[in-house]
């Protein structure tokens, strides 16, 4: 009879180790999943994982890593303050939208225009649109406690359908010949967020990741207001006897995740993405919660795992374009490693004992 | 804008159409909670149900076995969160979210080869001399046999829960898992099988909405209906009488608005389109902020984990 033993705190090496073994299972079934598909599974799995960065076309891939990995660490360290402290913001894809709609919003109403000051004012009407959106829920959370998760996750709909609004009317462009989508930014120096070092796939946005990653790191080592996410995290009550005020947590936790979120939208609508369409959005924010939990909602376990990630949705396009291999299987993949490491989870937080037990 | 462009009658009748997988996803999902889990997955539930539903119904030519098949699709995807959850003692909202994401992949990876096609018809039943009625045979009795079940199955539910021993049991779990594991319940087990109820109705709910109400398999196209089932079990306050009321409340949002659009109202297509969710996201406000109501009806030990040594 197997049993499962409470350890009394978690065990670093398999918390340290799991993300690696989900990784590996997620693997293994994925292989199946693409036999199954009628795909070379190997090939496949090469594919995915290993030509992106090493194969005869990774000059041209490798940008593309942080490309894509810049919204997904910035989101998904917004995310991941909450997550500890046990707010769950999961509508970071609908504070990604409005970030882009308020910041690319902004550029497009001053248009044509030159001024060095335009990008900084966007990058900054950007945060406060995705700050607002995630009020929205912060708030109604606070006032009347409704639940942040389901709140959170309507508005993504609201949002989208602002989206398709915004592209199909206001912000349009006017130069189109009548076709959806606003003007493209590239063609608006002032407002582009341009590639900083050339070849490298470096853009503001993977900037702001980095500065975020170091800022949540040095928040939660150093800073009260870190502990306190962390107390509030292991037990509600304890922290509340301890001063911890939940309302200013659940506001800033929401906050700086809508922030972060509105951010990477700003970023990724003025630069990889380059105008605001019916669906410029890639449910970045969605895979953001898969980074958030594969990095251990830890900063640089984060990093990492945008990375990661990264190469999943460049793999996955590579696999599309050489096997073709369904852009779906990426999106289903992606799901399962949660899976998996939600499920392997259970070696760091119990022991597995195998003999006769007690009654259970 | 030409109000009279709109059919009443049909407006109403096709009201209980558009309730319909709300309902079945919102009753499922109340039996899961009343068992003490809080399963957020049932937007990914519903996909599942309503691809292999359409694939099957498709294939074999039976939207009778579509609809079995996506109840054992939405189950079998309910019990690996529940294998997570119980066996493995996994955060339950985070393995929700994750079922979510996986579902929604998952099913658009099936349906690649079954977009554009039409499914089978799923007949009409009238029922006899009610459906002769005047206004209110059109508006209640000429709909499709799975409109009745999904009431049925509200009733069944509300009796099981209310009058019997299995219902007595499971609200026991949910209100209190150690003192039914200490009674001698088996608590995994009764939680397991809440779990797969309640898939079973979100994959019926999904296949509803792909072989009767659109009818076709388009990706994505749940479109956030799991998740106003979810509110709508808040809605009710734990209560399934309410599920029909709040699920019959949005189906008529819905229609209206679509009916609004068809009207040529001069209020932007977007926007209607938004008016459920914003709606739903209203009425959780008052639901909620409505303090004493909905901390005493919610199942005391919604969303905890059962690990029987601690």
């Amino acid at each position: 009879m197997i049993r499962l033993e409470k350890r009394p705190a978690p065990s670093r090496l398999w918390t340290a180790t799991t993300p690696l073994l989900a990784v590996l299972l997620t693997m293994i079934a994925g292989g199946l999943m693409f036999a199954m598909l009628g795909k070379p599974p190997f090939e496949a799995i090469r594919t995915i994982f290993w030509d992106p960065l090493f194969g005869e076309f990774a000059y041209y891939f490798r940008p593309q890593l942080l490309v894509k990995a810049g919204p997904l660490i910035l989101i998904a360290i917004g995310l991941s303050l909450g997550f500890r402290a046990g707010i769950w913001n999961i509508g970071a894809e609908g504070q990604y939208i409005i970030g882009a709609l308020v910041g690319g919003g902004l550029g497009l109403a001053v248009y044509p225009s030159d001024s060095i000051f335009l990008f900084p004012l966007m990058v900054i009407a950007g945060a406060l649109g995705g700050f607002l959106w995630a009020m929205i829920p912060a708030l109604l959370r606070t006032a009347f406690r409704t639940n942040e998760i389901l709140v959170s996750l309507l508005l993504v709909y609201v949002a989208e359908n602002l989206m398709a609004s915004m592209a199909l009317g206001l912000l349009r462009n006017p130069d189109g010949a009548g076709f959806p989508g606003s003007r493209n930014f590239q063609d608006y120096p002032a407002a582009f967020n341009e590639e900083l070092i050339a070849g490298a796939g470096v853009h503001w946005g993977v900037v702001a990741a980095i500065i975020a990653v170091i800022f949540a790191y040095i928040l939660l080592q150093r800073h009260m207001l870190g502990f306190q996410i962390k107390l509030t995290g292991q037990s509600p009550r304890a922290a509340v006897f301890g001063g911890v005020s939940p309302n200013r947590l659940i506001i800033f936790c929401l906050g700086v995740s809508g922030t972060l979120a509105g951010l990477a939208g700003l970023f990724e609508v003025t630069g990889p993405a380059g105008q605001i369409t019916t669906d410029f959005n890639q449910g970045y924010g969605f895979t953001a919660i898969i980074v958030a939990f594969l990095g251990r909602l830890h900063p640089v376990g984060i990093l990492l795992a945008g990375l990661l990630m990264a190469l999943t949705y460049i793999g996955g396009d590579a696999a599309q374009l050489n096997l073709g291999l369904p852009s779906a299987a990426i999106q289903a993949f992606q799901g399962m490693l949660l899976f998996f490491l939600l499920g392997v989870d259970v070696l760091s937080n119990f022991r597995i004992r195998i003999g006769k037990g007690e009654v259970a | 804008m030409d109000l009279s462009a709109i059919n009443w009658l049909l407006l109403l009748a096709s009201l209980m159409v558009a309730s319909t997988p709300i309902l079945l996803a919102a009753i499922g999902e109340l039996v899961v909670e009343k068992a003490g889990v809080l399963n957020l997955g049932v937007e990914g539930m519903m996909i599942t149900g309503a691809i292999s539903g359409f694939a099957i119904a498709v294939e074999t030519q039976s939207p009778l076995l579509g609809f079995v098949a996506a109840a054992i699709g939405g189950a079998v995807l309910a019990l690996l969160f529940g294998f997570l959850t119980q066996v493995l003692l996994s955060n339950q909202v985070a393995t929700g979210l994750a079922l979510t994401l996986f579902g929604l992949g998952l099913s658009s990876l099936l349906g690649q080869s079954y977009i554009g096609i039409k499914p089978p018809l799923t007949g009409m039943i009238d029922i006899p001399f009610l459906a002769d009625l005047p206004i209110l045979g059109t508006i209640f009795f000429r709909h499709d046999l799975m409109v009745y079940i999904s009431l049925l199955i509200v009733v069944a539910v509300w009796f099981l829960l209310k009058y019997t021993r299995i219902g007595l049991i499971l609200r026991a779990v949910g209100e209190n898992h150690d003192a039914a594991h200490a009674l001698g319940y088996k608590v995994v087990r009764i939680r397991l099988m809440a779990i797969a109820f309640g898939g079973a109705c979100a994959g019926l709910g999904g296949a509803y909405l792909s072989l009767i109400r659109v009818p076709q398999w388009t990706e994505g196209m749940t479109a956030g209906a799991g998740w106003i089932a979810l509110a709508i079990v808040v809605f009710a306050s734990w209560k399934p009488g309410r599920v029909i009321l709040g699920a019959y409340l949005f189906g008529g949002v819905t229609v209206l608005q679509l009916n609004l659009q068809a009207a040529g109202l001069a209020i932007p297509v977007e926007y209607l389109s938004m008016s459920p969710y914003l709606i739903t996201i209203l009425v959780l406000v008052i639901m909620s902020a409505d303090r004493s109501r909905t901390a005493l009806n919610a199942p005391a030990c919604l969303g905890r984990s059962f690990h029987a040594s601690s």
